[in-house]
């Protein structure tokens, strides 16, 4: 499967500039105090996702060369940071980057019916970006909610304890600009063993 | 079964106030100043006389670990708190963070305080963004009250703690891995010795701790190292978060005693398994990590480092991962094999080269397009990966294959004559 984080390639748009925009500049030197003078580079990680956030979410090459520039880094070094983890994306996606966890917990309790789900209302491939730009769906490895399987994330947040009917609601919802509610899907507290009211 | 007055995360689920007054309320921060003027051999000392076994999988003990840290080596000492939690079916540390981080937060200052370190890094993995931010908005909580910062608690200690996030890498979870991704680098493990204990982030002492250890830390030293130690047995004290997930009816995290029986955890706390204790195949009992445990075991297996590693398996994270008939066992090994293969960091030959022809080969084996042969030249190659990479994760590969063909190698082998069988035809 592609997966928009996991290439090495350089996505490179002509004539493209990146700047810090004023809110990110004040948080780019709050970041950088974190860590020891002269151990600057530690913020790497940091900036390059502060970078990603305000370039739509994926990283062009303007935006690592300013994140390299800032720390007095070389560019290469940024690039292997940026190309090693996968949470850094190389290439422009979907408004609704959606992860689904497909590692043995989630997959136990059904996470590949959520995967055929997913590709019947994006109309996708997993890795492709959907025609109408509402969607990128990829099959992830585990994302740490093992307790509230099966469970996909979209953006920054979590939606938990799905099943076919809850996780279409959420992607049809999404689909047509409605708000979305995070986490448990089932109205459970947490991972407490107790069921919600709707289950 | 463990007492509601010997639990230790009193907001595990969330259902009271996570911020520092609901924390105020359960006991937290109440006499922090009084635990570290007792200094801080005596904090080590108490850790180690409760037995406290490291929860971040290996079960080194943590007193031990602490005490390894230099009384004065001229350099910046630093404490670094392990919150990669990426171990396939482990979500206990996210509960933690979310729901009681201030108990972290206070285990972070006494801990850090006993291994002579003004500062703190918190490396939470990437995707826990909310639980981040939880995090976050407590450290400042505790900053405004004067809780650590400059004279911590009126200590005259200073104390920093600051939050890092990762950028997803399972492999940023082992110790020395991690310190490379917090010094800005691609998330690869250092070779050992030298220990992070001498030369670690920066070059200077560290300690990597994981968040439930660290978390555990006050309450042990308030209620006293004997009041720990009397939960559990010998060498595997106390009481632990267990996250049961799988095909059980309530899949959930939970904390309980250490050594409580594999089938009374899963029956008492999480409902069952579905289908009835009956429809049980197996159980990986400590996360992907460890070899998995067929019915049989799991019928009387305790829950604990030592019982587990007699049955060849072990503790682990305390992920109980619970598989019932309906599963296809070789898939779900197969899926794990998938997993290691991604998330190999690519350093040494035999785990990057290693983890790729085992999940290949174990997709075969879930076909049955694979020889006879083929299962011992599996088993052959886990040998060769096993203990011939830097970090662990070589090891880690290689054992859920082990276990699998130890106890499950007959359906291995039908699978294989019954794809002949159907080719034949």
């Amino acid at each position: 499967m592609k997966h928009p984080g996991m290439t090495n390639k350089v996505y490179n748009i002509p004539n493209d500039i990146f700047e810090w925009s004023e809110d990110n500049f004040k948080r780019v030197s709050k970041i950088i105090q974190k860590y020891p003078t002269s151990r600057q580079q530690s913020a790497v990680i940091p900036l390059l996702d502060l970078a990603q956030r305000q370039n739509s979410g994926w990283l062009s090459k303007t935006s690592i060369e300013k994140v390299a520039e800032t720390l007095s880094m070389s560019y290469i070094r940024v690039l292997e940071v940026a190309t090693f983890y996968s949470m850094f994306i190389l290439e422009p996606i979907g408004e609704n980057f959606v992860q689904i966890c497909r590692t043995t917990p989630c997959w136990l309790r059904g996470s590949d019916k959520l995967v055929k789900v997913a590709r019947e209302i994006s109309n996708a491939k997993l890795g492709e970006t959907s025609k109408d730009k509402k969607f990128t769906v990829v099959e992830v490895e585990c994302l740490g909610a093992c307790c509230n399987a099966p469970m996909v994330q979209i953006n920054d947040d979590y939606y938990e304890d799905l099943d076919e009917s809850t996780f279409k609601k959420i992607l049809t919802d999404l689909k047509n600009n409605k708000s979305i509610s995070k986490g448990s899907q089932i109205g459970r507290q947490a991972s407490h063993h107790e069921r919600g009211k709707d289950a | 079964m463990l007492r509601e007055e010997d639990k230790i995360f009193k907001n595990l689920y969330g259902f009271d106030d996570w911020s520092l007054k609901g924390a105020n309320e359960r006991g937290i921060w109440s006499n922090t100043k009084e635990i570290i003027e007792k200094g801080s051999e005596f904090i080590v000392g108490e850790i180690k006389n409760s037995q406290l076994r490291g929860r971040g999988g290996a079960g080194f003990p943590a007193g031990l670990k602490w005490s390894f840290m230099p009384k004065d080596s001229g350099k910046p000492h630093y404490l670094v708190v392990n919150a990669d939690e990426s171990e396939p079916g482990t979500c206990k540390d996210r509960e933690i963070m979310r729901n009681d981080p201030h108990l972290l937060l206070e285990g972070c200052l006494v801990a850090g305080f006993a291994m002579h370190a003004n500062t703190c890094y918190i490396y939470i993995r990437g995707e826990y963004y909310n639980e981040a931010f939880n995090l976050q908005k407590a450290i400042d909580e505790a900053y405004e009250n004067n809780l650590i910062g400059k004279n911590a608690c009126g200590t005259n200690w200073d104390y920093d703690i600051y939050l890092h996030r990762g950028a997803g890498a399972y492999i940023c979870g082992e110790e020395t891995a991690l310190l490379e991704s917090l010094e800005g680098k691609k998330g690869q493990p250092r070779l050992k010795p030298p220990f992070p204990a001498g030369a670690g982030l920066y070059g200077c002492p560290t300690t990597v701790t994981n968040v439930e250890t660290i978390a555990v830390a006050p309450t042990i030293i308030r209620r006293g190292a004997k009041w720990f130690s009397s939960l559990g047995r010998e060498n595997n004290t106390g009481s632990k978060i267990f996250s049961i997930s799988g095909h059980v009816n309530n899949p959930c995290n939970v904390e309980e005693e250490m050594g409580i029986g594999l089938k009374e955890l899963i029956e008492k706390h999480a409902g069952g398994v579905i289908g009835g204790w009956d429809n049980l195949l197996a159980v990986i009992p400590g996360g992907a990590s460890v070899p998995l445990l067929p019915k049989s075991i799991c019928d009387i297996v305790k829950m604990d480092f030592d019982s587990l590693k007699e049955v060849q398996s072990g503790l682990g994270t305390a992920a109980v991962i619970v598989m019932n008939k309906s599963t296809d066992i070789v898939d779900a090994i197969c899926r794990l094999s998938h997993f290691y293969k991604h998330e190999s960091c690519g350093q040494c030959t035999p785990c990057r080269e290693g983890t790729g022809w085992m999940f290949r080969m174990m997709e075969k084996m879930v076909k049955g397009s694979a020889q006879v042969d083929d299962i011992d030249k599996l088993l052959d190659v886990t040998k060769q990966i096993e203990g011939h990479t830097i970090c662990a994760l070589g090891d880690a590969a290689a054992w859920p294959i082990q276990g699998l063909m130890r106890h499950f190698r007959s359906e291995v082998e039908r699978r294989i004559k019954e794809y002949r069988l159907e080719e034949v035809a």
